[in-house]
């Protein structure tokens, strides 16, 4: 299976190619986890997961709650 | 011109003593909030003691981020959790963010994840003292404002920067007393009050307060609110430290409202003099 390289919240990943954005989100462990994504530095919306694709070299962004002032 | 001129109250019936908390709610994008209070949830000790410093600071809206997040680490959920059961309006920030493009990206992903529109505006412009990017800061209100969002901006105390934040459609501003996390109190005070003279929007302080007196003085000279964290998180009892913030606030608008005094150079008696006794017997 070919696979793609690309960036997980700064680190290298790696996916089988033409997968999409919600089988990514498993894989990682992010299902049933409350988070938001961008691909390379735009927003991501959650509606768009199932259809999106992702790339050789794309950036994901994962982000989750935090204490903020 | 002040937004809510009640220093000319020469005619009113003040008999009554008014309670500040009932008819004189902080209106924010025509949403009221009955506390002047805005607590952060970063730097607590545990999420215990952030849990009772919110308790204790009253408040209704409370500021949080957004930062990466690792599969195997789960604080996310639980913070989450926490703050739901506070009952506090959410205020995501976008602390961090270098450019109005890094600012509008996170500030769509708070929208989604805490299904908001509020959101505290931050693009920082230099490291050394966190000094909002008033462009990048103009750049990112626009836009965010035609996609509905409900922007309050940290902003510096720059006047004409605050006049394009508020002509931009911010209908609330947030100057900063001080640069974060620094506990110096109103460092500007000239800048402050001309704001609070040309600038007819709440404005509510947001950083640099380190201690409950400062956050009356902001209250004093008419700002609208305070919004702050360090100086809660930081204190050695930080419950005790925000009931102390949130009776000062309390105090300092109640005092706003009041009219204070004008100083004066000479001393004036408060006793009268008429019938004081023992008169010319030094003179």
């Amino acid at each position: 299976m070919q696979e793609i390289t690309l960036s997980l919240n700064g680190e290298p990943a790696r996916l089988p190619r033409g997968c999409a954005l919600t089988y990514a989100l498993e894989r990682w462990g992010y299902a049933e986890r409350r988070v938001a994504v961008a691909i390379n530095d735009a927003f991501a919306p959650r509606s768009t997961w199932p259809e999106r694709t992702l790339d050789d070299g794309d950036r994901i962004d994962i982000v989750a709650p935090v204490g903020g002032g | 011109m002040r937004h809510d001129t009640l220093h000319d109250d020469t005619h009113h019936d003040d008999t009554h003593h008014d309670d500040t908390s009932h008819d004189d709610a902080l209106v924010l994008y025509d949403e009221p909030f009955t506390s002047r209070f805005l607590l952060g949830t970063a730097l607590y000790s545990s999420p215990a003691v952030m849990q009772a410093s919110v308790e204790a600071a009253g408040c209704d809206m409370i500021t949080l981020g957004l930062r990466r997040q690792n599969p195997a680490g789960g604080d996310g959920d639980a913070f989450w959790q926490i703050l739901r059961e506070s009952g506090c309006r959410l205020l995501p920030n976008t602390a961090g963010c270098r450019s109005a493009r890094e600012a509008i990206t996170l500030a769509e992903m708070s929208r989604e994840l805490f299904d908001t529109p509020w959101i505290k505006l931050e693009v920082i412009g230099d490291d050394y003292n966190l000094q909002p990017d008033p462009f990048g800061l103009l750049e990112a209100a626009r836009e965010l404002i035609a996609q509905g969002f409900k922007v309050l901006p940290y902003c510096t105390d720059d006047l004409v920067l605050c006049q394009r934040l508020h002509e931009a459609g911010c209908q609330a501003l947030m100057p900063w007393g001080a640069p974060i996390g620094t506990g110096r109190g109103l460092m500007n005070r000239y800048a402050l009050r001309t704001l609070r003279e040309r600038i007819a929007a709440p404005l509510i302080i947001d950083a640099g307060l380190g201690a409950p007196s400062q956050a009356a003085e902001a209250m004093e000279m008419g700002f609208d609110g305070v919004l702050l964290n360090t100086a809660v998180a930081k204190a050695r009892r930080p419950a005790r430290m925000a009931a102390a913030f949130a009776r000062a606030i309390e105090a300092g608008r109640a005092a706003y409202l009041a009219g204070p005094m004008e100083q004066r150079q000479t001393a004036s008696p408060s006793t009268p003099t008429l019938g004081q006794p023992f008169w010319h017997a030094h003179s």
